[in-house]
């Protein structure tokens, strides 16, 4: 096979958070190509609730700086809006749903309850089941299929190549580093490659003797006809999340997740199931003067998840991979620039990562899939 | 039963419940196919479940939806009682089936069907989703047979959005099975034997049909029909395109029709109150595809068809297809029903029969055909005219990749962005062009524009259309209120294990606190939460 000069760097996988990181690359001048076995965004980056309102992550308050920009800094629409209401029916919500507001005003964003009045005017089509709820000031949400094409475009604009329906077979080392990747026609050479291939990226890893503890599941969505607008996008809570999406759709997911077996060419088949009945009972329960609102879709996407749920964002060598561990929408601003960083300078230069990195899984038992329960019962796809 | 140790809690592994009904044969459509299907599996022994969609809702109607109406419906639709008495009239197989001891459900929407394959094992058994006006429910099967016969192809042109523009099957369904047909002189689109055959029933209903359109230069069907048609004193205008419909306004719909030579030449003009597209029917494959069931593209048999083992049997087991569904040809419908049962009642019996072997195909080219007609409409309308109603997506916004209205304009380098910049990265695909421009994302499910928005994209890029992959089916197939469709009868083991996410309490654990004595209190928190 011939080896062919690839890139400076390879993005292998172009989901959001590759398609991020390639981006914040090439805006640093970097020659950067980006490989993807279908069509950019295509799994579940572009098959999300496109939320962008997430604490909990170090890269939280670059998260919340980028978004309100994002559109400019691209050049492509990403719909972002900004504020999101929690409400609750039943008083165990309410008590979560309090903690979780305490939890962003303690990391730096504010956030309070509301009272009823305020949810009946803000909310027109919330109905008395509502016990109470919490407003989130500055989380935020976005449109994940624009937003995925907005970067690959923008990536595009500045000189970054994209290869779609070029998969990734294995990535090529000597001397014990990488010096390209295998695809079906060529070895592409570079001098630094990102593995941010979801669910395939473990295999992928593996190649190179990286161990990356990851499993993958399936996650359900349901949408309905468009409904009159809120006038604040991100509507969720009732055991949901999701978002009414600027053409007025309710799009909203959550609840139980079926566990699979993802082969290297990523899933054949995302099916559907009956919990689009169950999704709805809670949207229902969200917006209960919406009875005659059509369901008019639903879809699945395959996620992956870190035995601990929470990323890895690390660099071996000139190796440097990224898992957001199913969380990696609204957080791609932020985890691209950390990728950026990495890639270049072998340090976040505005976060602190270092309990994102792989060594934390050193000694996980080879049965960690097992028991957790995390195990496949499906045929794999 | 999976080790209830070893599952996750918050997985959909045993959750759901066993369905509220049970039938060894589900049929799902009830025309002469389904119909025939179900009586002989029921004469089998088999305990067998018919349902028909019809008499669907007024309001599903006004969308088109499962057919082309075209808003030219009586408001003699509204009365669903009075509906169910007229279709049970126009059909005495029902009744037959009946007596037969078929369980009949008329009104009632086949939304969904799932069984385990490949990325699904949460199905306690294989199931249908059903729904009434009222309520939904899931009804298990040992065999599924499939007898969803076919939608209406439509096609846009200037005016095509507005009451009196409606399909074949439409047509066909208002005046026979509802009688409920509000128009009275037809103008039909296309000359093959569907055209003509429309063109017979019009007359023998007593109405008035203007002429026949063909943008081919020689009618397409049989020529005994055509006779038949012509001996009516109706005039079949071979090398024509329709350029526009008008109305008076005030909602009334259509009054007038523009046609034009292909080639170029004068114009005419038809009074007509409808314009019936009988261009092409394409087979409703909503279902099996939902299923997962392996598709061909045969353009012979209509387009997107189920993969067959012969005659019937499909790449599912236990699924069958029988009728249009499988693909439009000549085949007796009933028999073919009758085939599908008898494969499932030897399943049944544990004796499996092997499929007949399929005839040969015809040498009819559905995809040229469609691509012919929209060709010529490109040619004589222009970009500002609408594919999507439901969205209202124009052909040049299609073309363009352009941003929806609701978004403003576009930036400087978004308007640069077209269907070729998006061809250049690799082949176009319909649910990109979806996400994007939002085009076959509307309340109509993509009925109306979906095979149109796939020939468009063909031609702008220069592929045939075989080439543009199918925009996928989900559930539910049919728009269905949440009030309907909601689990209100949601077991409690659902429920107590539901969360928002993947349940992975340290997924939610602030940055900062991991490691410090905080942890624990977020994780006890967290534990059987419904964070965001």
């Amino acid at each position: 096979m011939s080896t062919q000069k690839g890139a400076t760097v390879i993005v292998v996988g172009g989901g959001v958070s590759g398609l991020s990181a390639a981006w914040w690359l090439a805006r640093s001048g970097v020659d950067v190509l980006v490989l993807d076995k279908g069509i950019v965004g295509w799994e579940a980056s572009g098959r999300n609730g496109g939320g962008a309102s997430h604490f909990q992550s170090p890269l939280f308050a670059e998260e919340q700086r980028l978004w309100p920009m994002m559109d400019e800094m691209l050049g492509y629409s990403t719909e972002y809006q900004r504020g999101k209401l929690v409400l609750a029916t039943t008083e165990g919500q309410l008590k979560h749903y309090r903690y979780m507001a305490e939890t962003f005003c303690e990391n730096g964003s504010p956030a309070h309850e509301i009272d009823l009045q305020e949810i009946r005017e803000r909310v027109p089509m919330s109905g008395d089941n509502i016990l109470g709820g919490v407003h989130l000031t500055i989380a935020g949400q976005a449109n994940p299929q624009r937003t995925v094409q907005a970067y690959a475009w923008a990536l595009q604009d500045l000189g970054g190549r994209i290869q779609q329906h070029t998969p990734v077979l294995r990535l090529v080392s000597e001397g014990g580093k990488v010096i390209g990747v295998e695809t079906k026609d060529a070895i592409l050479g570079c001098d630094s490659v990102v593995v941010a291939a979801g669910p395939q990226s473990a295999i992928l890893l593996a190649g190179v003797g990286i161990d990356l503890p990851i499993a993958s599941a399936r996650a359900e969505m349901i949408v309905t006809e468009p409904a009159p607008m809120m006038g604040i996008g991100a509507v969720d809570g009732n055991g949901l999340y999701g978002r009414q999406t600027k053409r007025g759709n309710l799009a909203y997911g959550g609840g139980p997740h079926e566990w699979l077996d993802v082969g290297p060419m990523g899933p054949s088949v995302r099916p559907g199931s009956p919990l689009v009945r169950n999704l709805t009972k809670r949207l229902l329960g969200l917006f209960s003067k919406a009875g005659t609102l059509r369901v008019i879709r639903s879809w699945a996407g395959v996620i992956e998840n870190t035995p601990d749920g929470r990323p890895v964002i690390d660099r071996i060598d000139n190796v440097t991979m990224i898992t957001m561990s199913s969380v990696g929408f609204g957080l791609s601003p932020a985890s691209g620039h950390a990728v950026r960083d990495l890639v270049m300078d072998g340090k976040c230069s505005f976060a602190d990562l270092e309990l994102l990195k792989l060594s934390r899984f050193d000694g996980l038992s080879p049965n960690w899939r097992a028991e957790k329960g995390w195990l496949s019962h499906a045929e794999p796809v | 039963m999976t080790d209830a140790k070893l599952v996750d809690r918050y997985s959909i592994t045993n959750r759901f419940p066993s369905a509220s009904q049970k039938a060894d044969v589900v049929v799902i459509g009830a025309g002469p196919s389904g119909v025939a299907a179900a009586i002989a599996a029921a004469k089998g022994g088999a305990s067998v479940l018919l349902v028909d969609e019809n008499p669907v809702s007024s309001s599903l109607m006004g969308l088109d939806t499962p057919l082309y109406f075209g808003g030219r419906m009586t408001r003699a639709v509204d009365n669903k009682a009075r509906m169910i008495e007229q279709i049970f009239a126009s059909d005495p197989l029902l009744e037959a089936a009946f007596e037969a001891g078929v369980e009949v459900a008329l009104g009632v929407y086949a939304w969904g069907a799932f069984q385990n394959g490949p990325g699904i094992a949460a199905m306690p058994e294989a199931a249908v989703g059903l729904a009434d006006e009222e309520r939904s429910w899931m009804v298990a099967y040992k065999q599924l047979i499939l007898a969803t016969g076919s939608r209406d192809l439509s096609l846009s042109f200037q005016g095509w959005d507005q009451p009196g523009v409606m399909g074949a099957n439409g047509l066909h369904a208002l005046i026979h099975r509802y009688d409920a047909f509000a128009g009275n002189e037809v103008l039909i689109l296309g000359s093959s034997d569907l055209a003509l055959n429309t063109a017979i029933m019009v007359v023998e209903a007593g109405l008035k049909v203007a002429a026949l359109i063909e943008v081919r230069d020689q009618v397409q069907g049989d020529a005994g029909l055509a006779a038949k048609v012509r001996g009516h004193g109706i005039e079949i205008l071979t090398g024509h395109v329709i350029v526009s419909a008008s109305g008076g306004g005030g909602g009334g719909g259509v009054e007038r029709t523009t046609v034009v030579p292909v080639a170029g030449g004068d114009s005419r003009t038809f009074t007509c109150d409808t314009i019936c597209q009988a261009i092409g029917l394409v087979p409703a494959i909503e279902l099996f595809n939902v299923l997962g069931g392996k598709l061909s593209v045969r353009t012979d048999l209509g387009g997107h068809v189920p993969q067959r083992t012969g005659l019937v049997g499909t790449s599912l087991a236990n699924v069958l297809v029988a009728g249009d569904c499988a693909g439009l040809s000549p085949v007796d419908a009933a028999a073919h029903g009758e085939a599908a049962a008898a494969l499932a009642l030897a399943a049944l019996a544990g004796q499996p029969l092997a499929d007949e072997a399929l005839a040969a195909a015809t040498s009819l080219d559905a995809h040229a055909y469609h691509a012919d007609w929209m060709a010529a409409l490109m040619k004589v309308g222009d970009d500002s005219i609408v594919v999507c109603q439901c969205e209202e997506v124009t052909r040049g916004d299609l073309t363009a990749v352009r941003q929806p209205r609701y978004l403003g304009p576009p930036s400087k380098v978004a308007a640069k962005r077209d269907i070729q910049s998006l061809a250049a990265d690799g082949p176009l695909n319909q649910d990109q062009f979806k996400r994007l421009t939002r085009a076959c994302m509307g309340q109509c499910q993509a009925r109306r524009c979906r095979e149109q928005v796939a020939l468009i994209l063909a031609q702008s890029s220069n592929v045939p259309v075989a080439k543009v992959p199918l925009a996928g089916y989900r559930a539910p197939v049919r728009p269905l209120p949440m009030s309907v469709l909601a689990a209100h009868d949601e077991p409690y083991d659902m429920t107590s294990n539901w969360d928002v996410w993947f349940g992975i309490a340290s997924q939610w654990v602030p940055y900062n606190d991991i490691g410090t004595e905080r942890e624990a209190m977020h994780l006890e928190m967290l534990t059987d939460s419904q964070h965001i």
